[in-house]
């Protein structure tokens, strides 16, 4: 079934490496190639972008299902085929990803100096290899997408970041990798047990529950890296400290999202058993990771790293949300996770307008700002007030139904998973009173000049969404609703087959209320 | 309908004179956040007259739908019914007035006007969505608004490193208060299936015996949710324990602490309790908590009040108690009484500040009352005007606070158990109420003036745009308690709140509060008297006793004038050994521990390759044989795990 009657996906996914021929056919002096590889970019990704418009124009929200689905014939004899498709559940992150790209690039017009048509090249692909992970329905051709993520984002920070550049980026990719091919030696089992890699048979395969542990460790080793999970978020501020502006906006808008994407794909739906079983180990993870780098994030003195360790944090309450695995816990972690998307992705472009004038994160650097720049001054309050979750912007949503469906598990986990509230006040405000607030003292902050034309162009979308969202959720959440809820009747149903199989109590709950 | 105007007016002053405030200019600015204020207020005190005296069947005004999860479902939603309509009315009408007398207050302010006065909007705003909701959610989204704007508010000064610390404070102490909240909403879905208002109060009977497990033991479902509520309130009604934000939040601009103090934010803990009350009532458990910390703030605050130098200070700490005693009548479940007292309040508190801040105004900015004295003549008007609020705060036959504090004690007594440990917490409060108001009034307006002779010679009378304000309030401060009373606590209140406050069929404590000992009705009047006096002889006739019996009563003295150290047993607590854990876990944590291990191994792998490169001889034979030892281990383990 496919609404648009043409491979949508596809063009989505592949376009911008058309762009990027386009870019290395340009012959001429080094500005003509700078400025030609600047616009080339601006309008794939801004073509790219307005056909993935039509994803949710004509997305049918009533269907729990896959939908836009292509399938051409690869290796049938090893049931491998190349197959896109999306659901509730990924059709936003694909638009998320088609969003940010043009952001990105915008952002870097005037900052990326050396390399220009690199840099652009780079930044296509990657949007390719983020699209087509969202889009997947082979594992194969998933795993292809998610690891081939990896190198240009490793090239963007390796080639264009700060002065520690290179520890940076070996340090994310091998982070990065070592989880991955864990989650290789998954495919193969997975691939020997249902004699194909097509995620929609596997979505329906069940493994037995032995297989499932191992299985649920190989993914969690390659997905926990990347959300990232506490204890191995260390890369994570690393490569956000050095890497560019836009790579950073890429990496924490979309990038993040891969893991909490893969749990939300393979995991749960394939591994209930498993899930139900290790819930308990994601909860306690979660909960260090939601107050453990929220403290952290308290004394950095590194605008950067600041955001960084703030959005472990956030994403700790994503993860809590997706194994409580009931509707609001799962509608609130995907909600947390295109608001966490869009926040701090925001958040990444505000110290960056900063970098790009003193080029320095440092926060003592700063300081009484709100005299020079009132209007970066009302943007980065209003990303903030969203980052740490006032009703009425996006962050509030997703952080809120988490509390309602962890509630659903546990009392402590709702109080404990909610103390990123608090603790993000702390942080967040107090970074802002450091930076925004009090007097100009250093003589290079006294002619800072506020947002120029083209930076409120990056701005103003993010901010639109981030109201939007925040107003009318309701408009967001109704692409996954019938999806998440298909899933959790799935999980429920699965959960209850197996008390039964197994006989184990019979008399002593009824199927329902396993989960409690 | 007017009733939604009433409300979304603010927020487009807001939009309006923020947005644009810098293209259209400060007075413009000031006109148009002013002119949808009054608008605000002629469709708010309609809609309080209409619904509330001409009988308006209650209703909703549907906006749109919000969160939406599954079976979680929440609307953008206007309700309208008594309670709401009270706080429009009020609201919007003491806002408005605030607004007006912002104008003059903030004539001199060297920042750019507009900002405060779009926040104030935005303050209204906020207030009014709180108000107006039909769930938990949106009454949290008001929650959260009046935090951000008193955040913004508190800070409006923002080169003041003071103003900065405040701010944050209000924001994180009410956040640590919001998030039991949040947990008790999420509460209350799972027990009703929805925090829509009109279906939560529909499951009251078929719930009430539903229980929650938590902290090692069932408990009532409807007790737990008290409790959490609760303790949402007590932070943003600053009560004791929660109440450090309060007095800080004096760093902001005085109107600012006018509204804060009485139309929006502090009272919103009250009102929520009263919004929540056909489910509070059926939790003993939860109230008898209200009403234990709402008299021991009404107490703790106004020994502190008692002790301060900052004229702004001893209001602030006015408020709390006054706070307190709402919490009492709460706690009992006579929530028309808090309601009325939250709504006299309102008025003589803001009379209250709005007087201070002329009198601040005055004397070019001094807040130390022991920097001023000897005003009364040469300002006759704020004299006169803080002399009434005073009157009403005291609760002196026939000002406002008459009325409403004594129907708060006299329902606390009646009530009988825990209501007693209210009455004489409130009872003996009363007295250091007056006790400190007219400490006020006298170390301000009478006696030697001991200010420096610049500041004497600029002092004056405030201009009409704020004198105004003042008056009209003061006449509210007068004529609210006995106009009112039939209505909100006498014997039309089953007709005037109708189903907007539920009590239980048992509770009669508002008809028993007819029938108490004589004594009790006349007590609160005379410990205030006794208390005025008490000033009297403090002050002016033996203006060396305070001295004296400062340092009799050193200890308790230094007590009450640190605020019982409150601020200092949180900082050790929680705000150094906050930072502390936060240096820790980053420093010993992230960057020795974990980041240790990849880095350790790193270098382990940098020297292991060293050593492997040895092993390369480039001989075939060599190769194979580690390949064949490579494949028997293969296959050993396949059959083993096998």
């Amino acid at each position: 079934m496919n609404q648009v009657g043409f491979p949508l996906l596809s063009l989505i996914t592949w376009l911008p490496l058309v762009g990027c021929v386009v870019i290395l056919s340009v012959r001429g002096d080094e500005e003509t190639v700078a400025s030609n590889a600047r616009w080339t970019a601006l309008w794939t990704s801004l073509i790219v972008f307005a056909l993935s418009l039509l994803l949710w124009a004509k997305f049918d929200t009533n269907e729990p299902g896959f939908q836009f689905v292509e399938n051409i014939p690869w290796l049938p004899e090893y049931g491998v085929g190349y197959k896109l498709g999306v659901d509730g559940i990924s059709v936003l992150f694909v638009l998320l990803s088609t969003l940010l790209t043009p952001i990105c690039i915008l952002s870097a017009w005037e900052v990326i100096r050396t390399g220009v048509r690199e840099f652009m090249i780079a930044f296509l692909i990657l949007e390719t290899m983020m699209v087509g992970m969202f889009c997947a329905l082979d594992f194969v051709i998933f795993y292809m997408f998610f690891e081939g993520v990896l190198i240009p984002m490793y090239l963007i920070i390796g080639v264009w970041g700060g002065p520690n550049r290179v520890y940076s980026a070996v340090k994310f990719f091998l982070y990065t990798l070592t989880g991955s091919v864990l989650m290789l030696l998954a495919l193969l089992a997975m691939w020997f047990q249902a004699g194909t890699t097509d995620i929609t048979v596997l979505l329906h395969t069940q493994f037995a529950p032995a297989l499932q542990t191992w299985l649920f460790l190989a993914f969690l080793a390659s997905f926990a890296v990347k959300v990232p999970m506490w204890p191995v978020h260390t890369w994570l501020p690393d490569a956000h400290v050095e890497a560019p502006t836009a790579g950073s906006v890429i990496l924490a808008g979309v990038l993040l999202k891969m893991g909490a994407y893969g749990f939300l794909r393979f995991s749960v739906p394939m591994l209930p058993q498993a899930s139900a079983m290790f819930a308990p180990l994601m909860f306690s993870l979660s909960v260090v990771a939601v107050i453990y780098t929220a403290l952290v994030a308290l004394a950095q003195t590194d605008m950067k790293k600041l955001i960084a360790y703030s959005s472990v944090s956030h994403m700790g309450v994503v993860t809590i949300g997706i194994f409580t695995i009931n509707m609001q816990g799962v509608s609130g972690a995907i909600f947390q996770m295109l608001s966490h998307g869009i926040v701090s992705a925001a958040l990444f472009l505000i110290v960056g307008v900063l970098y790009d004038r003193l080029h320095t994160h440092e926060i003592d650097r700063f300081g009484g700002l709100a005299d020079r720049m009132p209007r970066y001054a009302l943007f980065f309050m209003l990303f903030s007030m969203a980052s740490i979750g006032l009703p009425g912007t996006s962050g509030f949503v997703g952080e809120f139904l988490v509390i309602v469906g962890s509630l659903q598990v546990n009392f402590w986990l709702a109080l404990l998973g909610g103390m990123g509230m608090i603790l993000g006040v702390a942080y967040t405000l107090y970074l802002y009173r450091r930076i925004i607030f009090g007097r100009i003292t250093r003589d290079d902050l006294k002619n800072i000049l506020d947002l120029s034309p083209r930076e409120i162009a990056v701005f103003v979308p993010l901010i639109a969404l981030t109201l939007w969202m925040g107003v009318v959720p309701s408009s967001f959440t109704s692409f996954w609703d019938a999806s998440v809820g298909a899933m959790v009747e799935q999980h429920t149903a699965a959960l209850a087959s197996e008390v039964k199989v197994a006989k184990v109590a019979p008399n002593e709950m009824p199927a329902g209320e396993v989960m409690r | 309908m007017i009733y939604a105007v009433a409300v979304f007016a603010p927020l487009l002053g807001a939009i309006v004179s923020g947005l644009l405030g810098r293209s259209i200019g400060d007075r413009a600015a000031e006109a148009v956040s002013i002119l949808v204020m009054v608008v605000a207020a002629i469709c708010g005190v309609t809609s309080f007259i209409w619904i509330g005296f001409l009988h308006e069947p209650d209703g909703t005004v549907d906006i749109g739908s919000w969160v939406v999860s599954g079976s979680f479902r929440t609307s953008w939603t206007l309700r309208y019914d008594t309670l709401s309509a009270v706080m429009v009315g009020m609201v919007t009408f003491v806002s408005t007035l605030i607004h007006i007398y912002s104008v003059g207050y903030m004539e001199h302010d060297a920042f750019p006007r507009y900002r405060f006065f779009a926040y104030l909007n935005l303050f209204t705003f906020a207030m009014l969505m709180l108000v107006t909701s039909d769930n938990l959610l949106q009454l949290f989204f008001g929650w959260e608004g009046v935090g951000l704007a008193s955040y913004l508010l508190i800070g409006y000064w923002y080169d003041r490193p003071s103003a900065n610390a405040a701010a944050i404070k209000a924001m994180m102490v009410n956040r640590v208060a919001d998030l039991p909240f949040a947990v008790g909403i999420a509460l209350v879905f799972l027990t009703f299936g929805s925090i829509e208002f009109p279906i939560v109060f529909a499951g009251i009977q078929q719930h009430m015996n539903d229980m929650y497990h938590v902290l090692g033991s069932d408990w009532r479902a409807y007790e737990v949710i008290g409790f959490l509520l609760f303790i949402g309130a007590m932070g943003k009604s600053a009560q004791i324990f929660l109440h450090t934000w309060l007095p800080d939040a004096m760093e902001g601009p005085t109107p600012v602490s006018a509204l804060i103090h009485a139309a929006t934010m502090v009272t919103a803990g009250v009102f929520l309790m009263a919004r929540m009350s056909p489910i509070m009532s059926y939790a003993p458990g939860a109230l008898t908590f209200v009403t234990i910390i709402g008299g021991t703030t009404s107490l703790f605050a106004a020994t502190i009040g008692c002790t301060q130098f900052d004229i702004k200070k001893v209001i602030a700490y006015s408020t709390c108690s006054q706070l307190g005693y709402m919490f009492t009548a709460a706690g009992v479940a006579v929530y028309q009484a808090s309601i009325f007292h939250l709504f006299c309040h309102a008025f003589f508190k803001a009379l209250l500040f709005l007087g201070a801040g002329a009198v601040i105004h005055a004397v070019s900015g001094e807040q130390d009352m022991r920097k001023m004295g000897g005003l009364w003549k040469k300002i006759p008007i704020t004299y006169t005007v803080m002399w009434v609020g005073s009157l009403a705060l005291a609760g002196i036959f026939p000002f406002a606070g008459y009325y409403s504090k004594d129907a708060i004690l006299e329902a606390a007594y009646s009530a009988g158990g825990v209501g007693y440990y209210g009455f004489w917490c409130g009872l003996i409060a009363a007295g250091l109420t007056a006790f400190y108001s007219w400490r006020v009034i006298i170390m301000t307006f009478h006696g030697p003036s001991r200010m420096d002779h610049h500041v004497e010679e600029h002092v004056h009378e405030s201009p009409w745009v704020m004198m105004g304000p003042c008056i009209v309030l003061a006449i509210g401060a007068l004529i609210a308690g006995f106009t009112l009373r039939h209505e909100f606590i006498g014997e039309g209140w089953p007709e005037f709140w109708r189903d907007s406050i539920v009590i239980t069929a048992s509770n009669h404590v508002l008809a028993n509060m007819e029938e108490l000992p004589g004594w009790v009705g006349i007590a609160p009047t005379l410990v205030g008297l006794l208390g005025i006096a008490t000033a009297y002889t403090f002050y002016m006739f033996v203006p060396s006793l305070p001295g004296r019996m400062a340092s009799m009563f050193r200890p308790i003295y230094l007590l009450f004038y640190n605020k019982w150290y409150f601020d200092e047993i949180y900082d050790a607590l929680f705000v150094r050994p906050g930072f502390w854990i936060a240096r820790t876990f980053w420093q010993v944590g992230d960057v020795t521990l974990i980041n240790g291990v990849p880095d350790g191994m790193a270098a382990l792998t940098a020297d292991g390759a060293r050593g492997i490169s040895k092993v390369q001889t480039g001989s075939l034979a060599v190769y194979a044989f580690v390949m064949l030892i490579g494949v028997v281990v293969l296959v050993a383990l396949y059959l083993l795990i096998r």
